[in-house]
């Protein structure tokens, strides 16, 4: 019988071969395996968002094997002395022993923790780029809407999942957020009896917020995720303009290799940066906090940290009590339900309310640098003052104890600074942007500031100026701005011999001799005397 | 004077007296039962000062704390309270954590090095005794050895009690106006006793019809338990809770990512 030979460098053909007679993917995959992503590491900042949501399913699958969202009433006997004989929910003792006698169980709750956690930030800065870039613009008005519910859905699945371990810390958490429930006009209370199955806490609402913490949200957000994404395909990403880059034409590296092996490099450092904080950085001691009972709460009690603004507007807002008809509105209401609707309706809005005033209707596939929309720049400054205000409010007893403040001051500080700082910061961002824009414009008609300061027969001192082109009788380029970076300094113009290549070490050997010899093959710069 | 109040008979008069008067007898005879049966709030045990403590203590007193606590400790107004009455183990607490003497008038005294020895705080604690006795450590309590203690009631008892101040890692919590529960950590197990005891400040006293001398002992050995123990699943970022763990995943997850995401965009 005659040996079959076995040709291995063959086989990777063969086998997609066997494949494309039958499902017919030669096309389809051709046609992703050789889709062009534009290259710049603003670009790289959703996928943090994406990456760490990957590491919550994995890690929230463990944790689900081992979490009982049970509020039968046990006594501990679990190995943390501590709590021995102490009654409490089988939610909360499920989640000690998933701490100390489950192997592996606490690092990979921290993972789960900080992920969480990485996975909001990720959120914010990603919106800050798509934001200050103008990348939400006609034609992705849909995916800027899809992310900001994707924040909020982020937002109520990490408040739920932090509420799941029954803690007395997320408990005092969860009766705010019953509180707040309670001071929406007419249907408060009932609202909140609907929530908690009757008076808080009952013993409803951790098994009802399981099924929504590792189902429903999750389901939701992985198919808006899919979406979000799938758009991002079908409509091309926004590139920033430059040299052969226009509005019709997408210019970066393909899908596989490049595109795909960077990728696979940055879920990996994702996932290490994870790992490494679950591993060296405690998060949610939950055994400190002991189970949840109505009356135990603790100084310095605050939520996570895209949580904290709420809490910080809550602080902040005057006690302002309304009692009128029979009703009475409490204070908590304006920053609890009526703050929270202005924040997540404005941000959705955002897009159509600014093509409303710039009565731009065009179709944008290029960014725009920050400076060149000053207005919409300050706004989002502006907003990010608000916010970063009401989160450090969230946490003004913190920074009153440690810092020896008054706490009545820093609550002051807070509500004067919320009022002050916002537009302070708009008007200082839309100067700043102006700012550097004349700049650009300078450098184009003047050149490039060369460092060399020289003095005439008259005895004048003037800074020699690199023209970027060649300059008319006045010494002025007549150059337009076309949106992208101008060059600034000398060595952005090639003053320099080219540097290595490599980021750690050199990854090329130096050349012998220069490239360009100074002084020799070089005229002096002498042109631009203005 | 009404119509009413003057036609109406006498009768009636000495019979809304009579029950007053039943009224009064009821209630002093209840009080007089609670006094023979209520145990004192402070065990009235002697507390052992001579009389050679007394006067050592009095000249300290006169030195270093009458300017503000006045003659005989009687208290000067706007400067300092009466001292009379408060006890040995205030007087110790405030002074063996440095709290006393005040550096200044300030919304709460902080703790700072002593400026006396132990020694000379018992001369003092027993000069104020001798003006009016007060609140002591038990003798018969054992703080240095705390491993017979029940360290599950004492957390149970420190997060109804104490946390809503001391906040659940014990490193304190801030008050209104510049007022402060302070970090428990640097207290001794006496210390923390002898501040349940007294209330000092702006805490509440724990007396012992609120927490027995047993209960106190669990509540230190909590205490101390999970300030010894070590941190579990890594640093503890301060134990401030969700504040620091969100400046943590901005300072160490977004910068780190943010020179990944530079790296790699740059290796093109």
């Amino acid at each position: 019988m005659k040996r079959r030979k076995l040709d291995v460098k063959q086989l990777p053909a063969k086998a997609a071969g066997e494949l494309d007679d039958r499902f017919q993917l030669a096309s389809p995959v051709r046609k992703l395996l050789t889709k062009v992503f534009p290259d710049h590491w603003s670009f790289l900042l959703g996928e943090i968002a994406l990456f760490s949501f990957i590491v919550l399913l994995l890690t929230g699958t463990f944790l689900a094997l081992f979490f009982d969202p049970s509020m039968t009433e046990v006594h501990y006997d679990g190995s943390y002395a501590p709590l021995k004989g102490i009654e409490m929910s089988k939610a909360y003792e499920s989640s000690l022993s998933l701490s100390f006698d489950v192997r592996g169980g606490l690092i990979l709750r921290q993972m789960h923790h900080w992920a969480a956690l990485l996975f909001m930030a990720a959120i914010v800065v990603h919106m800050g780029r798509t934001f200050f870039t103008g990348a939400f613009r006609k034609p992705r008005e849909t995916n800027w809407i899809i992310g900001v519910l994707l924040f909020w859905l982020g937002f109520g699945e990490g408040f739920i999942g932090y509420s799941l371990p029954d803690d007395a810390l997320s408990g005092t958490g969860l009766r705010i957020a019953s509180g707040i429930t309670e001071s929406v006009p007419l249907i408060g209370s009932w609202a909140s009896f609907a929530l908690f199955g009757g008076e808080f806490p009952g013993d409803s609402v951790i098994p009802m917020f399981y099924i929504l913490h590792v189902f429903l949200l999750p389901g939701i957000l992985l198919s808006l995720i899919g979406v979000h994404v799938g758009l991002v395909f079908m409509q091309k990403h926004t590139q920033w303009p430059g040299p052969h880059r226009t509005e019709h034409n997408v210019v970066g590296f393909r899908m596989f290799p490049n595109y795909v092996s960077k990728q696979g490099g940055f879920f990996m450092l994702v996932f290490a940066v994870i790992a490494l904080m679950g591993g060296l950085f405690q998060i949610n001691p939950v055994w400190m906090f002991g189970p949840y009972k109505a009356e135990v709460v603790s100084a310095g009690s605050q939520p996570d940290w895209y949580v904290m603004f709420l809490d910080g507007l809550v602080r902040l807002f005057p006690a302002w009590e309304i009692r009128e008809f029979g009703f009475t509105i409490p204070a908590v209401f304006w920053p609890g339900v009526v703050g929270m609707g202005i924040f997540t309706m404005l941000p959705l809005l955002y897009p159509f309310i600014e093509r409303r005033l710039t009565k731009d209707k065009g179709h944008h596939n290029l960014l725009q640098r920050p400076r060149d929309m000053p207005a919409r720049t300050g706004v989002g400054v502006m907003s990010l003052a608000f916010f970063v205000i009401c989160t450090l409010s969230g946490a003004n007893d913190i920074i009153a104890d440690k810092f020896s403040i008054s706490l009545n001051a820093m609550t002051w500080a807070g509500r004067i600074g919320l009022l002050v700082i916002p537009p302070l910061a708009y008007l200082a961002t839309y100067r700043i942007c102006l700012g550097l824009q004349q700049h650009d414009r300078e450098v184009l008609a003047h050149g490039v500031e060369t460092g060399i300061i020289k003095r005439d027969a008259e005895g004048r001192f003037y800074e020699v100026h690199q023209p970027l082109a060649e300059p008319d009788e006045h010494g002025h380029t007549h150059l337009e701005y076309n949106g992208w970076t101008v060059p600034k300094k000398m060595n952005r113009l090639g003053a320099l011999a080219p540097t290595l290549k490599g980021f750690f070490k050199p990854i090329e050997k130096p050349a012998e001799k220069p490239a360009v010899e100074p002084g020799e093959d070089r005229e002096e710069i002498t042109a631009g005397k203005n | 004077m009404t119509v009413a109040a003057t036609s109406r008979p006498p009768r009636r008069r000495f019979r809304r007296l009579g029950k007053v008067l039943r009224f009064i007898a009821a209630l002093s005879l209840v009080g007089a039962i609670y006094t023979a049966f209520a145990p004192g709030i402070y065990a009235d045990e002697p507390k052992g000062f001579t009389a050679e403590d007394i006067a050592k203590g009095k000249a300290i007193f006169d030195q270093s704390c009458i300017t503000c606590h006045g003659n005989n400790a009687q208290g000067v107004d706007d400067r300092g309270p009466s001292l009379i009455g408060v006890g040995p183990a205030a007087v110790e607490f405030q002074v063996n954590t440095g709290r006393m003497p005040m550096a200044r008038q300030e919304a709460q005294a902080e703790r700072k090095t002593p400026m006396f020895t132990p020694e000379e705080a018992y001369f003092l604690a027993a000069y104020i005794d001798s003006l009016g006795g007060g609140p002591a450590v038990p003798k018969g309590v054992d703080l240095n050895d705390l491993s017979n203690a029940d360290v599950a009631t004492g957390g149970t008892l420190f997060r109804v009690n104490c946390s809503s101040c001391h906040a659940f890692s014990t490193g304190g919590g801030a008050l209104s106006s510049g007022k402060y529960a302070p970090s428990l950590f640097p207290a001794t197990p006496t210390e923390i006793y002898q501040a349940m005891l007294t209330g000092p400040q702006n805490m509440p006293v724990f007396a012992d019809n609120q927490l027995t001398p047993e209960q106190k002992r669990d509540l230190i050995a909590y205490i101390k338990y999970i300030q010894n123990d070590q941190a579990q699943g890594g640093w503890d970022l301060g134990a401030f809770g969700p504040s620091t763990e969100g400046l943590a995943i901005f300072l160490v997850g977004i910068v780190a990512l943010a020179v990944a995401t530079l790296w790699i965009a740059g290796k093109s």
